[in-house]
């Protein structure tokens, strides 16, 4: 699918701005600290539901304003057109309404416009914490599989309770002991669930992964990227795309055999160690880890490869997602570049930013961005006319007075 | 500001009713100043007569008028199956199916460490003893499928498991005469998993 026009009122530095997309490749340029950001971010709140930037919905509405209002038309491969609107009221419930009709759920909303964003944060991706790399998967996965949510809920609450009791158990409770199995197997069961998940999407991004990363460094001679996932149990699996099956039951047994033999260390700590909460995604060069292995370019290679590689697991399922690169070619050498432009060139919608336009060795349309609005930088009407629009509201106007 | 005198008790009492905040509690205590005396004893005389009259049953622990419940003296049961529930609600909520014509035990909530609920909290050592005769050849453990109600049936089954009863646990699944497409994906996850043979 893609976006043809995005509608931002009262949304970070916007009032009100509406921004026409094409399909293919557009550049929003402008100097730093302007908004271009904010505009690929709204995009990722329309997808996901949240900001890729701040956990909370406070920081996305304008400064004075009650509540935030995102607007996304779309076109799906068959031509069908569709209107997701989400509104943010921080301290109060978003409201999410598709082609003007309210929604029950928040969920049946999203997922509707479908992204994958690629920004300068991602550099943890390779950088940053074993966290990282989870809610990597993590989210992954609940765009992937929408059941996956609620098995994390589920996790988490088994988790919470165990967590509970070996407090209890420390503190001297004698009833805690004898509560422990039934929490160690719901923790076992639940937990299974996640990494059973997890495993077929580490599988299942082995190769597109492998690929990108030797498509962007360009047969280069280098080190061999891959991806590993490492259990709370040590056991590591290196991922396969040949794998297709995974034994939840194998894995809950496997989990709680790991809860007793650490039975000891967690009486002491008072805590679950063993379960998908201390798990990690391996990114490797050469079997070693790339997290402390590879150069600044190479790790933006190899979370830029990763990125691209989700894209390719989404769409397995449903419409291929929209690609957003915030401010990533800076960061390239001109043969990355030039060959992430030429990947770019495939995809049916990519919307990039760049602070200097001449970074970017890509076709298609160039926005403008100013502080408070997005302008098309030439002829935005023909764009309109010749693909038949005009029923979008009013296009010519860009902000509220 | 408070209100004067027991309008202001009748909002503080009501506001510590479950799922009543301030708000609707000052709409309900001015909704109960309009009404008529004899439509405000009959809710007092219901409040005091729930606590007076409304106790467990010395059997099962559902409500009950008297020492048995309804449930409990009905003869014409089969003391055979026994189905183990969390609440007394669930039973009214089998009951309304007319399918079941067993016995029931009502366990008074389910595990949750994070509210200190153990099995000490629930009434396991009763089921126990009323196991003990053998009399019962099948429990039904018809906890919630919340991961709290799951973590009672697990702990159930395995304290049951011993005596050598037959143990079943009520399926989790699609809901009758619903569209496949209005079920959530957590329940149609549930139903594929646990698809049957044909």
């Amino acid at each position: 699918m893609h976006v043809e026009r995005l509608e931002l009122i009262d949304f970070r530095s916007y009032h009100h701005a509406v921004v026409d997309l094409q399909p293919g490749p557009q550049v929003l340029v402008g100097p730093n600290g302007v908004g271009k950001t904010n505009v690929l971010e709204a995009l990722h709140v329309l997808a996901a539901g949240g900001s890729h930037r701040v956990g909370g919905d406070e920081a996305l509405v304008r400064e004075g304003a009650q509540e935030a209002v995102l607007r996304a038309w779309t076109r799906d491969r068959e031509g069908r057109g569709q209107e997701v609107s989400l509104a943010l009221r921080p301290g109060g419930r978003n409201v999410a309404r598709v082609d003007g009709a309210g929604v029950p759920r928040l969920r049946d909303a999203l997922g509707r416009v479908r992204v994958v964003l690629f920004a300068p944060e991602d550099l943890a991706l390779v950088r940053g914490d074993p966290a990282d790399r989870r809610r990597f998967l993590d989210q992954l996965l609940a765009q992937r599989r929408p059941a996956y949510h609620a098995a994390r809920q589920e996790f988490e609450r088994a988790l919470r309770q165990r967590n509970a009791l070996l407090r209890q158990q420390r503190l001297g409770d004698p009833a805690a002991q004898a509560g422990l199995p039934t929490w160690t197997e719901a923790v076992a069961t639940t937990g299974a669930r996640l990494v059973a998940a997890r495993l077929l999407a580490c599988h299942a991004l082995a190769d597109p992964f492998a690929a990108r990363a030797a498509e962007l460094a360009g047969g280069a001679p280098g080190a061999t990227p891959g991806l590993a996932y490492r259990l709370s149990t040590d056991r590591v699996e290196v991922a396969d795309g040949g794998v297709q099956e995974v034994d939840p039951q194998g894995l809950a047994r496997e989990l709680a055999e790991g809860m007793r033999e650490r039975a000891e260390e967690e009486r002491e700590r008072a805590t679950t160690l063993v379960g998908p909460h201390r798990d990690e995604l391996r990114i490797d060069l050469d079997g070693r880890p790339a997290r402390s292995h590879a150069s600044q370019g190479e790790a933006w290679t190899l979370a830029l490869a990763l990125r691209l590689a989700a894209r390719e697991v989404l769409e397995e399922v449903g419409e291929e997602p929209v690609v957003l690169l915030d401010d990533v070619f800076s960061e390239l050498d001109d043969g990355r570049r030039a060959r992430l432009a030429a990947w770019c060139g495939r995809a049916e919608q990519v919307v990039v930013t760049a602070a200097v336009e001449g970074d970017v060795p890509l076709g298609g349309p160039r926005l403008l961005v100013r502080p408070g609005e997005v302008q098309a930088s030439t002829g935005p009407d023909e764009h309109r006319e010749a693909r038949g629009e005009g029923d979008h509201g009013d296009p010519g106007q860009k902000e509220r007075p | 500001m408070d209100y004067e005198g027991p309008i202001q008790d009748l909002i503080t009492e009501l506001g510590r009713l479950p799922g009543i905040g301030p708000k609707s509690a000052q709409r309900l205590a001015f909704h109960l100043l309009t009404v008529d005396a004899t439509d405000a004893r009959r809710l007092a005389d219901a409040i005091t007569s729930v606590k007076e009259r409304v106790r467990f049953c010395e059997v099962c622990f559902n409500v009950s008028e008297g020492p048995r419940c309804r449930v409990c003296r009905d003869e014409r049961r089969s003391d055979e199956v026994l189905c183990v529930v969390e609440e007394p609600r669930d039973v009214v909520a089998i009951e309304r199916t007319g399918e079941f014509r067993g016995r029931y035990h009502v366990l008074g909530g389910a595990i949750s460490p994070l509210d200190g609920i153990g099995p000490a909290q629930l009434r396991v050592k009763e089921l126990l003893a009323r196991l003990s005769d053998g009399a019962v050849t099948e429990v039904v453990i018809a906890t919630n499928t919340s991961i709290e109600g799951e973590a009672t049936a697990s702990y159930l089954s395995r304290q049951l498991q011993p005596l050598g009863v037959r143990l079943t646990r009520l399926a989790a699944g699609l809901p009758v005469g619903g569209d496949l497409e209005y079920a959530d994906e957590v329940t149609l996850g549930r139903a594929f998993a646990g698809r049957t043979q044909l």
